[in-house]
């Protein structure tokens, strides 16, 4: 394009290509990338006369756009060659856990079979609750927990799970007063705000000088009216929270329950479990632990697991087996199973029983991989991880880490170091997060990544490290829109193709 | 290593060769000698999952899911099973789609940040309202929010949210699970022939009401007639006025901004998605005022340093990952390929084809209404009111006995009542209908 800017300088300061660069395909008509559906066409229908409903009851008339299915094919095309995903690239978020997404499990997905209406009767859809009750099976072996709900249809809506089904047991204990959650400073954002949904003050914990939960932190935080502690381990900085029975203890000792937040359980698979380390409640992303694809944000589920003594406070229904009933000759016939409400159940969190479809692809991911392959996927992220952050010339002032790491881009801001990557073909990491990091680039390669993706990945962190601010404020320059003014966005707010046509 | 299960995950692509050198560049002996976990809570054991092929894997799920039964599904109430064109499937199939994170670096993720941006546009469009967000889970979900967001943004002293007594259990529930944090309290008002008992809820509506939640169509299918009266009640006391609704009804409904609506709620997945034993897709749209008080992502659209029109996430610092506890949700993974989905689908539509499939679901309703009226032992619809792609219908046998027979012979009913069946006719064929009307006609007296 004749109109396009020169790209950004591709060579090291050493004077070294660093070679590590591809160009996303875009598109670039009348100076605009492509255009709106509505830009192609717009066709208003009188809506009125059309229908067999009173005029009083309908609307006026409908104006979307009327454009043939070719037409659309390309357009989608083009949209999609416009977005970069994991089969695009490496995407080493942090915390985000983005690993490739095998094909087969879409397929089986897309069943004919698996296309049941949520108000069938539990005989006519055996096949549904076989699955569910299965894969609560083999999460709950995973996470070490006695019971699992699959409803909550994102980690965060676990973790409100969680939430209320803490408050539910403390208050069936005569302990509703109770109304403090403890969180550590690094934890997702996702905590607090849910802990505030649930009606809850939080106790902000910080870091001890490790990066870990201070105890001393954490013992003056405890009281009478501690409901629960929620926490990541590894936490958000990689690391394993060594003193995770003290902490448990303490906890306990407070009447308080300890909350596991899973969005890093793909670092412990088959060497650690969550029950084991003494938590009570835990929520499963099973859209990054057991790779079902992030969609552009979503839909994901967030299976919760908890101990025995929690089980009758979970989301209604459940999913339980009834033995198969004898035959003539004394042999057990295939089990059935049927749904039920647990005895002092917090009711539902889903309309229905959550995201279906993710759960089949969750459910076929384990199946495929068993005990030996999920070990192993955790063995290899832990191997990326350490073997990224040996290869990078950005300090990492944390550790030992397991699947991710937190480097510090320095005298760098993070943001800036992460628009530059993207000219090197390669996703940038997680930045500015957690804050106890300054300049942040919060790195998660995955086991799915090769040593040659590691190395590009390294040439690219390397590359940019030594690059001065003004080549970083000029990036990105090879995408497929250049850096993007966010904040004359959030200050004049167009949010829809009608509120263009006003400007 | 592809295929085999003894070297351990199929999807990590290592050779032996490859680990030594890793190891080496690290500096340890082992993988274990990674793993910072203290003795006592290591886990030695096994899960007993065994491992399988890809082929295995996919004989499991199927040899699983083929324990469903094959039946034609007359089943509705908030999910429908409407036939989603080839399209959709595969262009939202296309990997960049599917296999992509949250837009957080817009610079590569213009594609679907446009294709969010059409979508929020297509909820503009079709509610009236300024603001649509790119999606919350379910209408359950997006009514809760709706709730929170009521209590936010009215600054009256009372706590009352005023839900039809004919809500759906997993709306209520739901409902009731996210405003236990908040000092909102949820009362049922009384229906009237299947609609809102107006007179009723006038007497109920006072200054301590933040929100007056309706849906149309009902739960019943049936479509409600007093939504402007609705809405003036909501308004004279201050109260935020809450519509559920879908985007097929709201292609020839009244549009909500026309009727006060200050939000509309529903699930967006009747397009999209097909019938998926319960996904949905939150749709959650309301007026300007209130845009800083949004749950959900926002697309929202700025200038690239070439000065070419570009999308991106906005008013992030509403959200969860900024805002902490602060935030107006909690939500963070939405159901954004869901979204993609319904645009899609909406998109194959055009308005033509969605002012005709709403259409259709009035008088394919009404014309099945009559049939099964004219059996013996049946009277459809029960509500003398207009209906949207399902209705109630009487039976002198108890409807759980008729809903049995008519299993066995194929089909699935709701039973709302000792002898009430509900009827669903979105997603079917003409033959399926008449299959069913015989069925029916066999055992429904």
């Amino acid at each position: 394009m004749s109109d396009d800017p020169t790209p950004a300088d591709d060579t090291r300061a050493d004077g070294e290509d660093a070679r590590v660069r591809y160009d996303q395909a875009r598109y670039v008509e009348d100076g605009q990338y492509e255009p709106l559906l509505s830009e192609k066409d717009l066709t208003r229908v009188e809506v009125g006369e059309e229908s067999p409903l009173p005029d009083d009851l309908t609307r006026e008339d409908l104006e979307l756009p009327e454009l043939s299915e070719p037409e659309l094919a390309r357009h989608y095309t083009r949209l999609s060659q416009m977005t970069y995903g994991i089969d695009s690239g490496p995407y080493p978020l942090g915390s985000c856990t983005m690993k490739y997404n095998p094909k087969f499990t879409e397929d089986v997905a897309a069943l004919p079979t698996a296309a049941v209406h949520p108000d069938r009767s539990p005989g006519t859809i055996q096949g549904t609750l076989e699955l569910l009750y299965r894969l609560q099976d083999y999460l709950g072996r995973i996470g070490g927990m006695d019971a699992v709900t699959l409803q909550p249809p994102a980690g965060a809506a676990g973790e409100f799970v969680g939430i209320r089904v803490a408050a539910a047991y403390h208050e069936h204990n005569g302990e509703a007063h109770r109304d403090e959650v403890i969180i550590p400073e690094s934890a997702h954002g996702t905590n607090f705000a849910t802990a505030a949904l649930g009606g809850y003050d939080v106790v902000s914990l910080p870091s001890d000088e490790d990066g870990r939960v201070d105890l001393e932190a954490l013992e003056a935080a405890l009281s009478e009216n501690t409901a629960a502690l929620m926490l990541t381990n590894p936490n958000t900085l990689g690391l394993f929270e060594r003193d995770i029975e003290e902490i448990a203890e303490l906890v306990h000792d407070v009447g308080g329950l300890l909350y596991y937040d899973g969005a890093n359980l793909n670092a412990l698979l088959g060497r650690a479990r969550p029950g084991d380390m003494g938590f009570d409640v835990m929520h499963y992303n099973v859209h990054k632990t057991f790779a079902t694809p992030h969609g552009g944000g979503g839909p994901g589920a967030g299976p919760v697991g908890v101990v025995e003594e929690l089980a009758p406070f979970l989301p209604a229904p459940r999913v339980r087996e009834v033995g198969g009933s004898d035959d003539a000759d004394g042999e057990r016939g295939e089990p059935t199973y049927e749904l039920f409400d647990p005895d002092h159940t917090i009711g539902k969190v889903h309309g229905y029983q959550g995201n279906w479809l993710v759960l089949v692809k969750t459910f076929a991911y384990i199946a495929r991989l068993g005990d030996v392959g999920l070990a192993d996927a955790s063995a290899m992220a832990v191997l990326n991880a350490n073997y990224l952050a040996s290869q990078i010339d950005y300090e990492i002032p944390y550790g030992p880490f397991h699947h991710e790491f937190v480097a510090s881009a320095g005298e760098q801001d993070a943001a800036e170091v992460a628009k530059r990557m993207l000219d090197y073909g390669v996703h940038p990491p997680t930045t500015k997060w957690p804050e106890i990091v300054p300049e942040a680039l919060m790195t998660e390669p995955t086991e799915v990544e090769s040593k040659a993706t590691l190395d590009r990945l390294a040439a690219a962190f390397d590359a940019v490290a030594t690059e001065d601010a003004d080549t970083l404020e000029a990036a990105p320059g090879r995408t497929t829109a250049r850096r993007i003014d966010q904040t004359s966005a959030a200050r004049n707010p167009r949010l829809s193709w009608q509120a263009l046509e006003d400007d | 290593m592809q295929g085999t299960q003894s070297t351990g995950s199929p999807f990590a692509p290592h050779t032996a060769a490859q680990r030594d050198a890793m190891l080496e560049a690290v500096g340890v002996e082992t993988v274990e000698d990674l793993f910072d976990i203290p003795e006592p809570v290591r886990f030695d054991d096994e899960f007993g999952i065994d491992a399988r092929t890809e082929r295995e894997t996919r004989r499991l799920v199927r040899s699983i899911l083929e324990r469903n039964d094959d039946l034609t599904e007359l089943l509705g109430r908030g999910h429908y099973g409407y036939y989603v064109p080839s399209l959709v499937d595969h262009l939202a199939d296309r990997s960049e789609f599917l296999t992509s994170y949250t837009q957080y670096q817009p610079e590569v993720s213009q594609g679907f940040l446009q294709a969010l941006f059409e979508y929020q546009s297509l909820l503009v469009e079709l509610t009236g309202l300024e603001v649509a967000n790119c999606s919350m889970y379910d209408a359950a979900t997006a009514l809760g929010e709706a709730a929170t967001l009521a209590d936010r943004v009215r600054s009256v002293d009372g706590h009352r949210v005023l839900v039809p007594d004919l809500l759906r259990d997993g709306r209520s529930s739901t409902l009731e699970n996210y405003v236990a944090g908040t000092d909102l309290v949820v009362e049922a008002y009384p229906s009237d022939d299947g609609t809102v008992d107006w007179e009723a809820l006038a007497e109920l509506v006072d200054d301590e009401t933040v929100m007056i939640y309706a849906e149309n169509p009902t739960v019943r299918g049936t479509i409600e007639e007093r939504l402007p009266d609705i809405g003036d009640l909501a308004a004279d006391v201050g109260a935020l006025f809450v519509l559920g609704s879908d985007p097929v009804a709201l292609s020839v409904l009244e549009r909500p901004a026309d009727v006060g609506a200050d939000v509309v709620v529903g699930d967006a997945s009747v397009l999209g998605l097909g019938t998926s034993y319960g996904m949905g897709l939150g749709l959650f749209a309301t007026r300007e005022e209130h845009l800083r008080q949004v749950p959900g992502r926002l697309v929202g659209v700025s200038e690239d340093a070439t000065d070419r029109r570009a999308y991106t996430l906005t008013l992030q610092t509403r959200e969860q990952h900024i805002r902490r506890e602060r935030a107006t949700s909690n939500i963070c993974t939405n159901q954004a390929w869901v979204a993609l989905r319904t645009a899609m689908h909406a998109a194959m539509l055009g308005p033509s084809g969605l002012v005709e499939l709403a259409n259709r679901g009035v008088t394919r309703a009404t014309d099945l209404a009559g049939r099964l009226d004219d059996l013996p032992g049946v009277t459809a619809p029960v509500h003398d009111r207009h209906h949207l792609r399902e209705f109630v219908a009487r039976l002198e046998r108890p409807a759980g006995a008729v809903a049995r027979d008519l299993e066995a012979s194929g089909f699935a009913v709701h039973v709302v009542g000792d002898h009430e069946i509900q009827v669903c006719t979105a997603g079917t064929t003409d033959d399926e209908l008449d299959a069913f009307v015989a069925s029916l006609e066999e055992v429904g007296r």
